[in-house]
């Protein structure tokens, strides 16, 4: 039994995957999906086909070198479990999915969120772009915080 | 207590509806069931217990429990959670039991109608089963309890998962709205008729085919009509479980379902401060959808020693900071008229409370999400062989691949032939549909069948579908053995 089968919250050596530092810099669309669900709509999304799976119920593989960070699979994943990284220098970009209320706009401060719900500061918004209902939000973060945070908290 | 604000549902205010409630008067607004409207002003005691003279609130929601039992317009037993709210209407609390009719039946005398299959049940199965039957030719009658078409689906704001085929990626509201349009096409060509707020209330003997009696709903009042068809699809859905603590009758103590419906559906809060039990798939996503609701959730307690549902739905929780506790359990439910708290506690490897880990936690909801039970009642009337079979909730009507049960024409699809959810439920649905309009002599080419079952034979093989496919492979080998 893993430990996020107790707590719901991944560790790094949860992670089926890791990005290199360069495929960081070029950005990449990061899936935290590890389980083995029937579910594959992310597959269908990518438009380069980036995404793949073995069959329906495998966990989603990401293909860094060929995504473009076009963020379709980001809109579509029922699990809002996909996040678009970008890095550059000593600063890091994430892009997620954001299903409640307030919404953010650009330019506004938020807490930046871990995977625990615990403020690791306060960030930009810097694009909100939307996918039908989900908002695509994306905030300019610490290098160092770019694989922690992972949800924001908009204050009224 | 009215939700105006939703990141994905809209909720502007609609038409006031004055009406009476206990000789004072209170406002609705249309689109209303009276318990909602009752619920939005405040009011969660609906009935009083005969036996403990104490004040209930609703549980299910959704017409299946009897909590809600309120007298309108002078018609005592009416299901205020389903029952629209019209403008003046006077309702009040029954104190005692309704006397029994004196007459045989109360209501208009009865229609017939005829129809070569009937569909009971307007959800993901349901609506699948009625779209298939018709699009091969056979008319089709569906029935559902509830104002609205799409059962569950139209409480779901959240995008489905599965294949493209079952609609994932699309939110549940959005494929109950898809699928209607779809068979009201069917509607407009005559092929399929719809009853909404009617009940199939029992099975009756018939010369040829099948009988059913059905009551339809109007202002209060019924109508009973004699259903005559040549196949029937059960698709009625499932009951919400119940636990068993002190203070589980207290207004505020809801079934998942019944939350779902107050705040998606109507567009009322439950509570503000929500306790969540149970962290399986419905547990995790109602806990989610109260936050969409600006609702807050203290915790989720599971008495397992992991998550039951998939972790991306606890990923969302855990990162808005719900925490999700595993082995730990409710206790009790403490308040006087409604719930102020409850009492939670953490369970040992063997499942048994450990001493002096009880903590109250202050909320005025507690939301159980323990798991279903199918809706077996006309199967079992039917004389349909049923089984008690564990990984599919309960007892379940015996069926075959093609979801026939052992009564020939009689079928079963969706979480009443075992629960699961609704992909599966869409896919048995459309070869129940398909199935019933083969066996009254209706062409359907074997490939339609075939690409059914080995989609929905797909979404079942994997880690999650275990229980499923257990349970699938037990009712399969008692279908086996009961044919030698």
């Amino acid at each position: 039994m893993s430990e996020y089968q107790r707590t719901g919250v991944l560790s790094r050596g949860d992670l089926l995957q890791m990005p290199s530092e360069a495929q960081l810099e070029k950005g990449v669309a990061f899936i935290e999906c590890v389980q083995e669900i029937p579910c594959n709509p992310c597959v269908d999304a990518c438009p380069v086909h980036a995404i793949s799976m073995k069959d329906i119920n495998a966990p989603p593989y990401v293909d860094f070198d060929r995504c473009t960070t076009c963020m379709k699979c980001v809109g579509v994943c029922p699990g809002l479990a996909i996040f678009v990284i970008k890095v550059k220098g000593e600063r890091a970009w994430v892009t997620l999915p954001y299903e409640l209320l307030p919404v953010p706009v650009v330019g506004l401060s938020v807490e930046a969120l871990d995977r625990e719900g615990k403020c690791r500061g306060w960030v930009k918004v810097t694009r909100v772009v939307k996918a039908k209902k989900t908002l695509l939000v994306t905030v300019e973060v610490d290098r160092s915080l770019a694989m922690d945070v992972r949800n924001i908290r908009v204050r009224a | 207590m009215r939700i105006r604000h939703h990141p994905i549902l809209d909720f502007t205010a609609r038409e006031p509806l004055p009406f009476t409630f206990n000789n004072k008067p209170f406002t609705g607004e249309e689109g209303d069931t009276i318990a909602s409207a009752l619920h939005a002003a405040g009011v969660k005691e609906l009935t009083i217990s005969q036996t403990y003279h104490s004040p209930r609130g609703f549980f299910c929601g959704i017409g299946k429990c009897s909590s809600c039992l309120m007298r309108v317009n002078g018609v005592p037993n009416v299901r205020t959670c389903i029952a629209p709210l019209l403008k003046d209407i006077l309702v009040e609390t029954q104190k005692e039991l309704a006397a029994p009719p004196t007459a045989p039946y109360i209501g208009p005398g009865k229609r017939m109608i005829s129809t070569d299959v009937l569909i009971v049940g307007a959800g993901p199965a349901g609506l699948c089963a009625a779209q298939q039957a018709a699009s091969h030719g056979a008319k089709v009658l569906l029935v559902d309890e509830n104002p609205r078409l799409g059962g569950q689906l139209i409480k779901q704001t959240h995008k489905f998962f599965g294949s493209l085929q079952e609609r994932a990626g699309t939110r549940g509201i959005d494929i109950a709205t898809e699928l209607e349009a779809e068979i009201r096409k069917y509607e407009q060509k005559g092929l399929l008729s719809i009853m909404a707020e009617s009940t199939v209330i029992g099975a009756y003997e018939a010369a040829e085919g099948y009988r059913f009696g059905l009551v339809k709903r109007i202002n209060y009042q019924t109508q009973l009509f004699d259903v005559r068809c040549g196949a029937a699809i059960l698709a009625c859905g499932a009951m919400e479980n119940m636990l068993l603590f002190p203070g589980n009758d207290l207004p505020g103590v809801y079934g998942a379902g019944a939350v779902q419906t107050l705040m998606n559906v109507y567009g009322v809060k439950p509570g503000e401060k929500v306790l969540m039990v149970g962290a399986g798939n419905v547990g995790l996503i109602v806990s989610y959808q109260l936050l969409q609701a600006g609702i807050a959730v203290d915790r989720i307690v599971e008495a397992a020693p992991t998550i039951g549902g998939y972790h991306v739905h606890a990923a969302k929780l855990r990162r808005c900071g719900v925490p999700i506790k595993t082995s730990h359990s409710i206790k009790e439910v403490y308040g006087k008229s409604a719930v102020e708290g409850a009492v939670v506690m953490q369970l040992d490897s063997k499942w048994k409370p450990v001493p002096g880990t009880e903590e109250a936690v202050p909320c005025d909801t507690v939301c159980l999400a323990v798991g279903l039970t199918p809706s077996t009642r006309l199967l079992s009337q039917l004389g349909v062989m049923l089984e008690y079979i564990p990984e599919a909730g309960g007892f379940v009507a015996i069926h075959d691949e093609m979801m026939q049960t052992r009564i020939p024409r009689v079928f079963v699809a969706g979480d009443a032939s075992g629960i699961e959810e609704a992909s599966t439920a869409m896919i048995e649905g459309k070869i129940a549909g398909c199935a019933a309009a083969k066996a009254l002599g209706y062409q359907v080419r074997a490939e339609t069948l075939a690409v059914f079952i080995d989609e929905v034979g797909k979404l079942r093989a994997g880690p999650f579908g275990e229980k499923p496919r257990l349970a699938k492979a037990k009712i399969e080998a008692l279908t086996r053995e009961q044919h030698v």
